[in-house]
This record gives C-alpha cells, sequence and structure tokens, in this order.
C-alpha cells in the first residue's frame, strides 16, 4: 500500500522518464545555452540596428520589428544562432568539399594537422615519461624543462617554429603538427609518468620477490597500471592538439584550415563565418575526444579493467 | 669436513638440492630503522632456526617486526646486524634462486590478467615454456580448489577465492619455503577458518616449509608446528613454542586441553612481553 501511494506521483509525472536519464537533462542544458544566445544577440546587436532605424530615419519601429531585425543583420556582433547553423548547413552539406569555400575541407585540414601533431606528441610524450620514470638523471634534467615549455605562450612561439622550419625548407603539414605536438606532449608525459609510478609497494614488492628484470617490471607491471592514466591524458593531449593546429594556422596567413577561416572572417568581419568556424572546432574536439573515449573503452574491456 | 665438501657443491637452478635441514637460520639479527625520530629497533638480537618442513608461525601485536623478519627472509628488508640464512645462502642469493614464494597481506593479482594468467606472471618471468606453464597453472589452481576459475578476473571472486589464487601464484614457482604474510587477515572468521583447514591439509600434502604471520592467537596455534612470540621495543622474540599437537588436525582440535594449553602460553608470552601494554 505505502509503496504504490510513494510511487504513484513519480509516475504520473511525464518527465520523470525522461529525466531520470541522460537525455532529458542534455536537452535542458542546450535549451539553455540557446536561449541565453538568442537574449545575449539582441541585446549586443541592438545598438547598431537602432543606428540603422535612425539613418533609415524610422521613428518607432516596435519591438518585435527590432528583435526580429537583430537576428537577420548581415554582419552582427553576435550572429543568432540560426543563422550560424545556415552558414554552416551552407558551407558543409551545399559545397563540394574540395571547394575552398567548403567548411568540411578546412577541417580536414586542420585535423590532419591535429592528427599527425597529436601523434607524434604522445609517442613523444610516451617515451619523455618512460625515460623519466626509468632514469634519475633524466628526472632531474628533463622534468623542469618539460614544465617550463609549457610556461610559454603558444602564440608567441608558434610563428618562431613555423619560420625557423621554413627557413630549413619544411613547410605545409609539418611545421602545424609540430605546434601540436608541443602541446600535446605534455600532458602525456605528465599523465605518463604519473601512471608509470603508480603501482602499489605490494605490486612492486610481489615483482621483486620473482627477482623481476627491470624491463619484465615495466612490461608487465608499470605498462599496464598505466593505461587508464594514458588515455586520460590522450584526451587532453588531443584537445590541446586541436588548439595548436588553429594557432599555426594564424600566424602565417594560412590559405586553409579552421585557423584560416577564423582569420579570413576576422579581416572582413564575417562574424557568422567565425562562429561557424568556432563551433566547427568544437564540434571536432568533441568528436575527437568521444573518440578516445570509446578506444579508452574497448581498450579496459579487452584488459579486463572495466567491469 | 662432510658439511665442508657438501656446501662446495654447485646448486642447481631451482634451489631444489638441500645443504643443511635448516632452511632458515638467524643469529644475532637485528634491523634499525633510522627515521627522523631517531632510531627505531625494529628487529633486535633474533636467533631462530626454521628446519625443514616447519610450519612456523611469527605472533606478536602490531610494531614487533614480526612482518620485518619475514621480509628479511625473504630480502625484502636489509637487516643491520648479525647474520641470516636462508637455504644456507644469503637471502639475496636465495631470492635469485627462487627459493621461496611470497603471500602478502593482500592477494596483489593484476586486475588485468585473468586467474590463470595470474597465476603464470613468476613463470612468464622465469621464462618456462608455454605447455610447463599450463601444466603448472592447472595444478596448482587444483591445489587451492579453484580449478575452473581460469578465464575469470580477479574482480569476479571473493576476497577468499582472491587471497587462494595467490598462493596458488606462489606455489607455481615451486619452492620448498612459503613465505605468507597475514594473509588472511583481511577475511572475516568463517572464511579464515576455512582457508587455515585448507592450508593445512596444502602443507601436508606438499610438505613445504611455511613461515607465517600472524596477530591471531588461535590461527597461530592450530596451524603450528612452532610458535615464536615476538615482542615489540625492541622487536625481539620472547618464546618460542613446540607444537605437540598431531600434524593432521581439524578445527575440533580448538576445543581440546592441549590445544588450549598453547594459547595460554602464547598469551602469558604476549602479556609478559608487554604486548598488552598501552
Amino acid at each position: 500500500m505505502i509503496n504504490t501511494a510513494l510511487a504513484s506521483p513519480r509516475s504520473t509525472n511525464p518527465f520523470a522518464g525522461l529525466m531520470s536519464g541522460t537525455t532529458g537533462p542534455v536537452i535542458v542544458v542546450v535549451c539553455a545555452i540557446l536561449a541565453i544566445w538568442y537574449i545575449s544577440a539582441v541585446i549586443l546587436n541592438t545598438p547598431f540596428q537602432k543606428e540603422m532605424y535612425e539613418r533609415a530615419n524610422r521613428g518607432d519601429v516596435p519591438v518585435s520589428q527590432l528583435v526580429t531585425d537583430t537576428l537577420a543583420q548581415e554582419r552582427p556582433v553576435l550572429p543568432a544562432p540560426h543563422q550560424v547553423a545556415q552558414e554552416i548547413w551552407k558551407t558543409t552539406v551545399e559545397k563540394k568539399v574540395t571547394s575552398k569555400r567548403s567548411l568540411v575541407y578546412h577541417t580536414g585540414i586542420t585535423l590532419s594537422s591535429t592528427l599527425l601533431g597529436f601523434l607524434i606528441g604522445t609517442t613523444l610524450g610516451i617515451l619523455l615519461a618512460v625515460g623519466i620514470v626509468h632514469s634519475r638523471v633524466l628526472d632531474k634534467s628533463m622534468m623542469p624543462w618539460v614544465i617550463s615549455s609549457q610556461t610559454i605562450p603558444i602564440l608567441a612561439i608558434a610563428p618562431m617554429i613555423i619560420v625557423v622550419l621554413n627557413a630549413v625548407g619544411i613547410s605545409g603539414l609539418l611545421p602545424k603538427a609540430m605546434i601540436s605536438t608541443y602541446l600535446s606532449f605534455f600532458p602525456v608525459t605528465v599523465g605518463m609518468v604519473k601512471g608509470l609510478r603508480s603501482p602499489e609497494v605490494i605490486h612492486m614488492d610481489l615483482m621483486h620477490t620473482y627477482s623481476a628484470t627491470r624491463w619484465q617490471t615495466f612490461w608487465k607491471l608499470r605498462l599496464p597500471y598505466a593505461v587508464p592514466y594514458l588515455f586520460t591524458s590522450m584526451k587532453i593531449g588531443m584537445a590541446a592538439s586541436l588548439v595548436g593546429a588553429i594557432v599555426g594556422e594564424l600566424p602565417t596567413g594560412a590559405v586553409a584550415g579552421l585557423g584560416a577561416r577564423l582569420l579570413a572572417g576576422s579581416y572582413y568581419g564575417q562574424t557568422v563565418q567565425i562562429w561557424s568556424a568556432l563551433l566547427m572546432a568544437a564540434f571536432l574536439a568533441g568528436a575527437l575526444v568521444a573518440l578516445i573515449g570509446v578506444m579508452e573503452k574497448v581498450v579496459l574491456k579487452k584488459m579486463g579493467m572495466a567491469q | 669436513m662432510a658439511e665442508t665438501m657438501e656446501r662446495l657443491l654447485p646448486r642447481d637452478g631451482d634451489g631444489g638440492t638441500k645443504m643443511t635441514n635448516n632452511v632458515v637460520e638467524a643469529k644475532n639479527l637485528s634491523l634499525t630503522f633510522q627515521t627522523n625520530d631517531g632510531p627505531v629497533h625494529a628487529l633486535s638480537e633474533i636467533d631462530l632456526t626454521i628446519e625443514e618442513g616447519d610450519f612456523v608461525s611469527f605472533i606478536g601485536p602490531s610494531g614487533c617486526g614480526k612482518t620485518t623478519l619475514l621480509r628479511v627472509i625473504a630480502d625484502l628488508e636489509q637487516p643491520t646486524g648479525g647474520s641470516i640464512t636462508v637455504n644456507g645462502v644469503s637471502p639475496h642469493q636465495a631470492r635469485l634462486n627462487r627459493a621461496y614464494g611470497y603471500v602478502f597481506q593482500a592477494a596483489a593479482l593484476y586486475p588485468w590478467r585473468t586467474i590463470a594468467k595470474n597465476v603464470a606472471l613468476p613463470l612468464e618471468i622465469m621464462g618456462l615454456p608455454a605447455s610447463e606453464q599450463q601444466q603448472r597453472i592447472s595444478k596448482n589452481l587444483d591445489l587451492v580448489n579453484l580449478s575452473g576459475f581460469e578465464k575469470k578476473y580477479p574482480w569476479q571472486l571473493s576476497g577468499g577465492m582472491q587471497q587462494r589464487a595467490s598462493i596458488a601464484r606462489a606455489l607455481a614457482v615451486e619452492p620448498d619455503l612459503l613465505l605468507m604474510d597475514e594473509p588472511f587477515g583481511a577475511l572475516d572468521e568463517i572464511v579464515r577458518d576455512h582457508l587455515n583447514e585448507q592450508l593445512l591439509q596444502l602443507w601436508a600434502k606438499t610438505n613445504k616449509t611455511v613461515v607465517f604471520v600472524t596477530h591471531s592467537i588461535p590461527e597461530a596455534v592450530f596451524l603450528s608446528s612452532k610458535i615464536v612470540v615476538l615482542c615489540p621495543r625492541p622487536g625481539r622474540i620472547y618464546d618460542v613454542i613446540e607444537s605437540n599437537l598431531p600434524r593432521d588436525r581439524s578445527l575440533d582440535i580448538r576445543e581440546t586441553s592441549e590445544f588450549l594449553e598453547i594459547a595460554h602460553r602464547v598469551r602469558e608470552g604476549l602479556k609478559a612481553g608487554h604486548a598488552y601494554d598501552d
């Protein structure tokens, strides 16, 4: 009796099912973001719109007209979500992938240097971590450099890397990838050092009682132990890698890539174009991080560590 | 003279040949840890002989050095004074000869390895051929009644089963000496009783020398042929009790007067050694 009495108000609530999963909360958050975005767009675009009315000598424009107009400007201070959505649709679905006006084309360019930089960065990060964990000298000598490398603003060092590599005849994909590498090796190094050092004392003692070599301890204990740490730092590294690729496209006056789109957009005041490139970068980062998440699940399941 | 000759004989890699009947011999052994609060005398003037086939328990309160003593035998700690031999050689050499299997307080199974693969770990490190590994895995899992769980992961097993798997892993090395550091300390009493009985059967079946650390008086008395009572500050041996209980015993023996008599003597030893102070 008591149970049904308690349960009934819940079952009559139509949102109970929706809100108990992840779909409901996600929809709520997206709606909230869109609402804030629309309100901000109206507020930020109103001064310019009023100026336009004054020039046209139109005195009393109704508020509804004002709102509609602020959301349909050609170069708004803050474009409305639907304007950005239209721009993304126009430049992805309605354009051929090979076209220079296709956002997919530019995303592809940025993606390739992101992935190359990430691969090199992750490899470098793992190798550095292995060295640091096994050698006191490397630990003392390398770690300060690794940390200080990340205190330099990437915007300051990116042009240097591009210029220096161009001077020795390396151009194109690799210089941009190097900037991605520069940003992504760091989280991998730090995460892997932590992971490789994380086996419990009892596990290390066990290896000691077997008189295992350092190499055996590394392969059979340290490395498997570090795998969850590796995936966590790879997620951070991937996001950093994308930032690096975009930043790498800025100082070179590159003609292709999401960074180039941002640059061109800001030259010509094409805010809609800037925002669509920004959103595209965000989608890309989300997709790449999610991909690593899937890999993590598969690998950990295969290792028997995920239940 | 004969003994000297014997000492000169080369040993085989498994540590299979015996030179003396004394598996462990400690003379005036001491170990002092240097800490920020001054030296801590973990072990002091330890004289101990463990013979082949013995089941020896170290019992005492926390801080009496019982685990430290076991770790010295296993070459996990270095003594600062006196001498100790394991199988007639230094603990370091004994470890290299893989003379012992060590069972820790926790099962310490690797979560990414199945039970069979966990037992295989020391065998892989020793570089045994796959067929030999397979044969030892099934034999030792059978010994601890875990046949059929080869493909399970550690988290799929209960705490008692995990600890049995870790015993199988220690046995897989095929040592003559089994060192056990409070292996059942984290388990509830019902499981512990059951595992104690199984351990005795295992001891009878394999005829290994066992050194067992515990802080449970009934456990020590039930399992041991020899009980070493240790006392703290400094960690030292207070009493060594030879048990006259029959080797073939069941849990019922804990009700007998002989059992209670030995248990009483252990408790008196602990009391006299100030184990119950503060």
